[in-house]
């Protein structure tokens, strides 16, 4: 009975950890790319370390935390627009192989050693530097506070204060999306995901709205980083190539084009690997499988599924078979 | 269509798919697990019990390899100054020191000159290192040299040997990208896993060479044709039924991601994170002119040539070589003709996954290791290589490889800073998408 609590409260505090909600942003980010528009952006990862570097250097340097919040945003502006022009013109899978090396390209660049200065190369900077200002945002006050399993420090590194912070954002972020997807703007974007030639013969200008949709995700994913690196530290290579894919993971369970399948998606996510993890750990015993593998044994089941509910039910948990955006 | 001409049911069950899929993932890697096991043991044997620190809550670790360009170098004091710390630690057998700090703060690692063997020099001040945060691992370079190691390599030479390096890379990147580009050219597809088949090469290499003591040869040989088989399976198992489920490219560019990932892990759960050696004893080093190799990348080269030749020619020449062309270019007008697209993009599978086995094999040989995700480094080379060339088009990738090789090695010798070696080639992969998007030899043609 103790291994089922044990492994229950391990994924209620993966289901509501601050990261969780940050990577729930990031994947409401991409559903306004894939899901509404249909663009394949295989760099979300790079939007999300963009983002953050953006914001933790700005604060670091001495920028208030608005304007460091906006310089994050913009530097994503910028980025979606230099990706932008050269692929939306081209077919899908050029976006794809375009953005994910262009984000692997910043991660380089940041983990460069000549920029140790700046970036903290591959050390990355450590969050003590730039969290000062968020966390004195913090009326919880000190001392900690317990509901159910779950038992942090009002304010703290890791607390309740950008965990509240973290989840009202992805509130907020889902709310827009569900008005802009129900605005005229958001059908021309369906419009588009369904087939690009009819809504330009209807006189949109594709190109400009395509734009659009990978600036607004794109600044998604910024934001996402920001509270992805508020609890931890912004280390280069933890936003790579892998976590890109957990987050067209989390997209694809939860459902594209859906407004609350990217949450429920990037939860289920979090939740159901610590329950494979715990499970495998609690039942198998170590010489079959050794706690170390336990936690390799989640990620190929996290591998195998992608590639079942892709095949079995692309439309995810939450989605609409006929709004599915693999559809050309 | 090819669909079609074909007999077959068109819908397979789900449960053809699935146990399809399952046995395709775990064949391969299955072939791992006996060996990889057999060397736990032996590799804790031959090395010495260090000290091994382990940070807790309250502590970290500094720790580091004292090593020359020749080999490490055990018995030395190395002193540690810092907040709260003055203390002398002495690398171990195999080069290696670890110390617990306590507190925060910058540290500096002098080391003891007189405790140096002859003829190896240390740096001239201490090595200075901050300590972030508490509960990590540090890792601590201090630089040592033999005092005939010589930095002063003239530029041409440099630049020679850069080159060179370059073509090696080349080649094997080529030996991975005509197969990646073969595939995506018959079935649209953008293999995101094939990096993972690369890896698989290298580590099959370290199962049955070093772990199971097969000759080299026979290794190898045993190692394509696991890797072939692998290919074969896959696209018995996976692809083909999924190209009769009429899933589109989009949906199967994701399970080729999924794949990947589950392969990933699938490694490190078999050899774990360490980076493993095809062949354990030291590679001899040949030098000629301005260059220096080892026998194992001239014979990589070679090796690498002669396959790429052989390929070439069966494209060009043979029947089969032609059949595939025709499915590349025109799937539908092939099948018409009354070629047989499923047994081509068969071939085309199995060649490929041998042909990236080959080439991650001697690539392991060749850098001396291999590692879980050393085909996940290489990924997008291989896809820069084949866009450059023009996707879908084999001699494309080839001439693509070689120039993404040549890029990544020789950009640092003209003054690119070595951590931007990569980024300079993904660089180059945006700007042709930018100007010519089919590529060097792809046919121009709309493509959005």
């Amino acid at each position: 009975m103790d291994i089922w609590i044990n492994i229950l409260s391990g994924m209620l505090r993966e289901a509501v950890s601050p990261q969780t909600a940050a990577v729930a942003i990031a994947v409401i980010g991409l559903n306004v790319h894939f899901g509404f528009t249909g663009l394949l952006n295989m760099g979300q990862a790079g939007f999300m370390l963009l983002g953050a570097y953006g914001f933790a250097i700005s604060i670091i340097n001495g920028a208030p935390l608005i304007v460091a919040v906006l310089i994050g945003l913009a530097a994503s502006v910028v980025f979606s627009i230099i990706l932008g022009i050269p692929t939306l013109k081209l077919r899908g899978d050029y976006l794809a192989i375009v953005t994910i090396s262009a984000a692997e390209i910043i991660r380089f660049v940041g983990r460069s050693s000549l920029l140790t200065d700046v970036t903290g190369a591959a050390q990355g900077l450590p969050g003590s530097e730039y969290r000062d200002q968020f966390t004195d945002l913090s009326f919880f006050g000190d001392g900690s506070t317990s509901i159910g399993p779950l038992t942090y420090q009002d304010t703290g590194v890791s607390g309740w204060w950008v965990r509240a912070v973290a989840w009202t954002l992805v509130f907020i972020c889902a709310a827009g999306i569900y008005f802009l997807a129900r605005s005229p703007w958001g059908r021309v974007l369906k419009g588009i995901r369904e087939d690009e030639d009819a809504v330009r013969s209807l006189g949109k200008n594709v190109y400009l709205i395509k734009m659009q949709a990978l600036i607004i995700g794109g600044a998604l994913g910024a934001l996402a980083g920001m509270i992805y690196v508020l609890p931890a530290s912004v280390q280069p290579d933890a936003m790579s190539k892998t976590l890109t894919f957990f987050i067209w993971t989390a997209l694809l369970l939860g459902g594209a084009a859906s407004i609350f399948g990217p949450v429920l998606g990037t939860i289920l996510f979090f939740a159901i690997r610590v329950f494979v993890k715990g499970t495998a750990g609690a039942y198998i015993p170590d010489p079959i499988m050794s706690t170390q593998q336990t936690e390799q044994f989640s990620w190929v089941v996290v591998g195998v599924s992608l590639m079942l509910i892709v095949i079995f039910r692309p439309q995810g948990i939450l989605g609409n078979k006929k709004e599915l955006a693999f559809n050309a | 269509m090819p669909e079609c001409v074909s007999t077959t049911p068109r819908r397979m069950s789900a449960t053809t798919v699935l146990v399809g899929l399952l046995l395709g993932l775990i064949a391969p890697l299955v072939a791992l697990t006996a060996p990889a096991y057999a060397n736990e043991s032996n590799a804790s044997d031959d090395l010495p019990a260090t000290a091994v620190c382990l940070p807790t809550p309250d502590s970290a670790c500094l720790i580091g390899t004292l090593r020359t360009e020749v080999g490490t170098v055990p018995g030395v004091d190395l002193l540690v100054t810092g907040p709260g710390t003055d203390e002398t630690v002495t690398t171990a057998q195999d080069g290696k020191w670890s110390l617990t700090v306590t507190e925060t703060g910058d540290y500096e690692v002098t080391i003891v000159p007189e405790g140096l063997p002859d003829g190896v020099e240390g740096p001239a001040g201490p090595v200075k290192v901050s300590v972030a945060s508490l509960g990590g691992l540090q890792a601590v370079t201090v630089p040592v040299r033999t005092a005939d190691y010589s930095t002063e390599v003239s530029n041409i030479d440099y630049l020679a040997q850069s080159a060179l390096s370059g073509l090696r890379l080349g080649l094997l990147l080529a030996l991975a990208s005509v197969g990646l580009s073969l595939i995506y050219g018959t079935t649209g597809l953008s293999n995101f896993a094939h990096a993972e088949q690369v890896t698989l090469g290298g580590m099959l290499g370290y199962g049955l060479v070093n772990v199971a003591g097969l000759p080299l040869l026979v290794g190898g040989a045993l190692v394509v044709a696991l890797c072939a088989g692998s290919g074969w399976l896959q696209d018995r198992v996976m692809w083909q039924p999924l190209r009769r489920r009429n899933l589109n490219l989009t949906q199967l560019l994701i399970v080729t991601i999924g794949l990947s990932l589950a392969m990933q892990y699938g490694f490190q759960y078999f050899v774990g994170a360490r980076t493993v050696r095809v062949v354990q004893d030291n590679p001899e080093v040949v030098s000629f002119g301005p260059f220096t190799l080892t026998l194992q990348s001239i014979a990589a080269m070679i090796i690498s040539i002669v396959v790429l030749a052989a390929v070439g020619f069966a494209l060009l020449r043979t029947r089969i070589g032609r059949a595939t062309r025709a499915v590349a270019d025109n799937r539908a007008l092939a099948a018409a003709s009354g070629i047989d697209v499923d047994k081509v993009i068969r071939l085309v599978w199995t060649v490929s996954a041998g042909l990236a086995g080959l080439g991650g094999l001697m690539y392991a040989l060749v850098v001396n290791g291999i590692k879980w995700d050393s085909g996940l480094q290489i990924l997008l080379l291989l896809f820069a290589a084949v866009t450059l060339g023009g996707l879908g088009t084999a001699f494309g990738a080839l001439v693509g490889a070689l120039v993404i090789g040549m890029v990544v090695e020789v950009s640092p010798a003209l003054g690119m800073p070595g951590d931007f070696k990569y980024a300079t080639a993904l660089l180059i992969l945006v700007l042709v998408l930018l100007v010519r998007p089919q590529g060097i030899l792809g046919r121009a043609q709309r493509v959005g």
